[in-house]
């Protein structure tokens, strides 16, 4: 595919559990791999980025996890400091406690204004140039539309004015597809191939921001096909079950049953990637990513994840 | 001999016991189907009138209920979807869908003061935007939701499955949030009347910034907004104090649902000890998806290594090819094959077991629920799920 990595600005969605924080660092681990200054940046604050990279603390100050990758975590309060400093000029000595009451007031009383401070860090560093890539471990799929969304909506709600006029140069940033994707992370599950494809669509329905791709993460591998399923089928009747039960203990049926789960679960995987492509409008390229049998945690799965993106993307 | 041990206190006595269950976890870890589950076995084995408010029912679950697309109105599971699968069911089950945007509609119609005011309410674009577009409302209407069928006597048991959220907390925070936020200085700041404000010298500073981010012409479409809305503040304020007691009544219990995947565990603790540290009932912990235990019992494992040792027995071999009408090559390969990926199994089964191990000390009841061999979305699996839920763990 035309370069995942070529962008400049990457959102990582996915619904909740199926793998989005330990996708976006790998995506950032291989674009710095390859040379690409990057930051990835973590935005519920629940510390994931920080675990995958074996790291205590992640702040909005970006620090260098690996070379060439440096990790910060989103704080709305920083980001809107920042953005007085940079868009309203406002003066920040000894306004902290104004400061703090104008936070709790956007974040209650004017919706999307935080969420656009925030976009607005982001597409900053983008637009400065500061590195080659920004990869978001973004917001859950429920509710990464009013994240990325937000300058349209602080568009739309507000009339005239200083925010107003901030959302012109993030959109031309988020709705441009050669610098900005959206990619969403997904496994080969009902529920979440389904709100992978609604999601798709709500996203190209309401949105600018051009879906960069869909990785299915944990395909199950096959055990077996064609000839050595028929004969793995007929191993797990009563005649050989029989024979082996004589050769290894009774235990045999439950190794051959576990098997059977795991293939069934296969095939299980198997129709929902199918479906999922079905689903999904023409051009929105489907990645597999297969489950990683392992028990390490951290930056070695991040590692080996990144290997089979490396892999999968080519 | 064995002796024969009194019932341990399991998930259907405390089905039994309760009025409201929340149903709450991380994303992904399979709550719907958990709630739907639950209600089922209640329904079935309890009897009375159940329901079960989910908020995005996978389609072909609410298909495979007998039931069309889910409305916020109520609709019964039909008694022959028990039927055909040959069980008896001794009550009514009820499902419906959680409607973010009706429900706010239903809260300010129920609040407002006269319909002139309700009307302008309803048609405020800052409204519109805050119930449609920004998901964190949804907690506070989910939880005034399970109030509102509780309250309405309708039904002997509501088991509520909840909205994604940013952070589970935030369920539990959305009703103390409401409150606090009629009674911030925040709102009495922005509705007093635009030309005091312009007196008062203490809001001077946090004024100007809000002036030089928002600009004035929306500060004063956000005041106008919140003047209508304060007419609602005594209604609103009353109602999340009910919502919030519930969370801590002793009708109510939340059973948390996890995977044995790493995130969602840590999150699953994390709940438990905030559901704890905030008195609020934690009766059940559920923990879905997971390997079967038998894959890690020491024989097991020794029966799938033994397999290699029979892939090398030319007579075995020989013997099961026979059996099985297949040539002994291919016999070795997929015992071979059959030998070397269960291995991956244990290594998964391994990891469950010690989240597990840490999981099952957080509340008073462990209901395991094994993997199914395909997605759960049938009538079928759900009273699979339930019998699961309903039987004691085995330690």
């Amino acid at each position: 595919m035309s370069g995942l990595l070529d962008r400049q600005l990457l959102f990582v969605t996915g619904k909740g559990g199926v793998g989005k924080t330990t996708t976006a660092a790998a995506i950032a681990d291989l674009a710095a791999r390859s040379g690409k200054r990057t930051l990835l940046c973590e935005m519920d604050a629940k510390g994931a980025v920080a675990t995958a990279f074996d790291v205590r603390e992640l702040t909005y100050q970006p620090v260098e996890v690996r070379p060439n990758l440096f990790a910060m975590a989103m704080n709305t309060e920083d980001a809107l400091r920042e953005y007085l400093r940079i868009f309203a000029r406002v003066p920040l000595v000894g306004r902290i406690g104004p400061l703090a009451r104008t936070f709790d007031f956007m974040a209650d009383a004017a919706p999307g204004v935080k969420e656009m401070v925030v976009i607005g860090k982001l597409c900053y560093e983008v637009r400065e140039r500061h590195y080659d890539l920004v990869v978001v471990d973004a917001e859950a799929s429920g509710h990464i539309v009013a994240q990325i969304d937000a300058p349209r909506a602080i568009r739309e709600l507000v009339q005239v004015g200083p925010v107003r006029d901030q959302t012109e140069w993030m959109l031309k940033i988020l709705g441009d597809h050669e610098r900005t994707g959206l990619v969403v992370v997904c496994t080969p599950e009902e529920m979440p191939v389904v709100e992978t494809a609604e999601l798709v669509d709500k996203v190209r329905r309401t949105t600018d921001v051009d879906v960069a791709g869909v990785f299915v993460n944990r395909m199950l591998s096959q055990w077996f096909d064609g000839r050595d399923l028929e004969v793995f089928e007929a191993l797990t009747q009563p005649a050989a079950q029989a024979l082996l039960a004589d050769d290894v203990g009774a235990n045999a049926a439950e190794v051959f049953a576990a098997a059977q789960l795991a293939q069934s679960r296969h095939l299980a995987a198997e129709e929902q990637l199918e479906r999922l492509v079905e689903l999904l409008p023409d051009g929105v390229p489907v990645h597999q990513v297969p489950e990683l049998y392992t028990k390490a945690s951290g930056r070695r799965v991040v590692s080996l994840l990144a290997d089979e993106l490396a892999a999968v993307l080519g | 001999m064995a002796t024969r041990r009194a019932a341990r206190y399991g998930m259907t006595d405390l089905l039994a016991a309760k009025e409201m269950v929340v149903v709450c976890g991380s994303g992904g870890t399979g709550k719907t189907t958990v709630a739907a589950a639950l209600g089922t076995q209640a329904a079935v084995q309890l009897g009375g009138r159940v329901l079960v408010l989910t908020v995005d029912p996978a389609r072909r679950l609410a298909t495979s209920l007998g039931l069309g697309p889910l409305g916020n109105t109520a609709v019964q599971v039909p008694a022959s979807a028990f039927a055909e699968m040959g069980v008896e069911c001794r009550g009514e089950l009820w499902v419906a869908m959680l409607d973010t945007k009706a429900g706010w509609d239903e809260l300010i119609r129920r609040h407002a003061p006269d319909a002139e005011l309700r009307d302008q309410v309803l048609a405020n674009p800052l409204y519109r935007n805050i119930t449609g577009r920004f998901v964190t409302s949804h907690d506070y209407i989910a939880m005034e939701q399970l109030h509102d069928l509780h309250a309405s006597g309708e039904y002997d048991l509501v088991i509520i499955d909840t909205p994604p959220s940013r952070n589970a907390l935030d369920l539990l925070d959305a009703p103390g949030r409401m409150k606090e936020f009629f009674g911030g200085r925040l709102l009495k700041w922005l509705t007093v009347p635009y030309r005091s404000k312009l007196f008062a010298a203490a809001s001077k500073p946090f004024t100007q910034i809000a002036d030089r981010v928002l600009g004035s012409r929306f500060l004063q479409d956000i005041a106008d907004f919140f003047i209508l809305f304060q007419t609602m503040e005594t209604g609103f304020v009353a109602r999340a104090g009910e919502v919030e007691r519930l969370l801590v009544d002793d009708r109510t219990t939340f059973i948390v649902v996890s995977t044995l995947e790493a995130a969602p565990a840590r999150e699953a603790r994390f709940l438990a000890d905030e559901l704890h540290r905030r008195k609020m009932p934690l009766g059940a912990m559920v923990l879905n998806r997971t390997m079967p235990v038998s894959v890690r019992r020491p024989a097991v494992v020794k029966a799938a290594a033994a397999l290699r040792d029979v892939s090398a027995n030319t007579a075995q071999v020989r013997a099961l090819a026979k059996a099985s009408a297949a040539k002994p090559a291919e016999v070795s390969r997929v015992l071979d094959e059959v030998a070397e990926r269960f291995r991956d199994i244990t290594v998964v089964a391994g990891r469950e077991a010690e989240r597990r191990s840490e999981l099952e000390s957080a509340a008073p009841i462990t209901a395991v629920v094994p993997t199914m061999a395909s997605d759960v979305h049938d009538m079928a699996a759900l009273l699979t799920i339930g019998q699961h839920l309903a039987n004691p763990t085995p330690r």
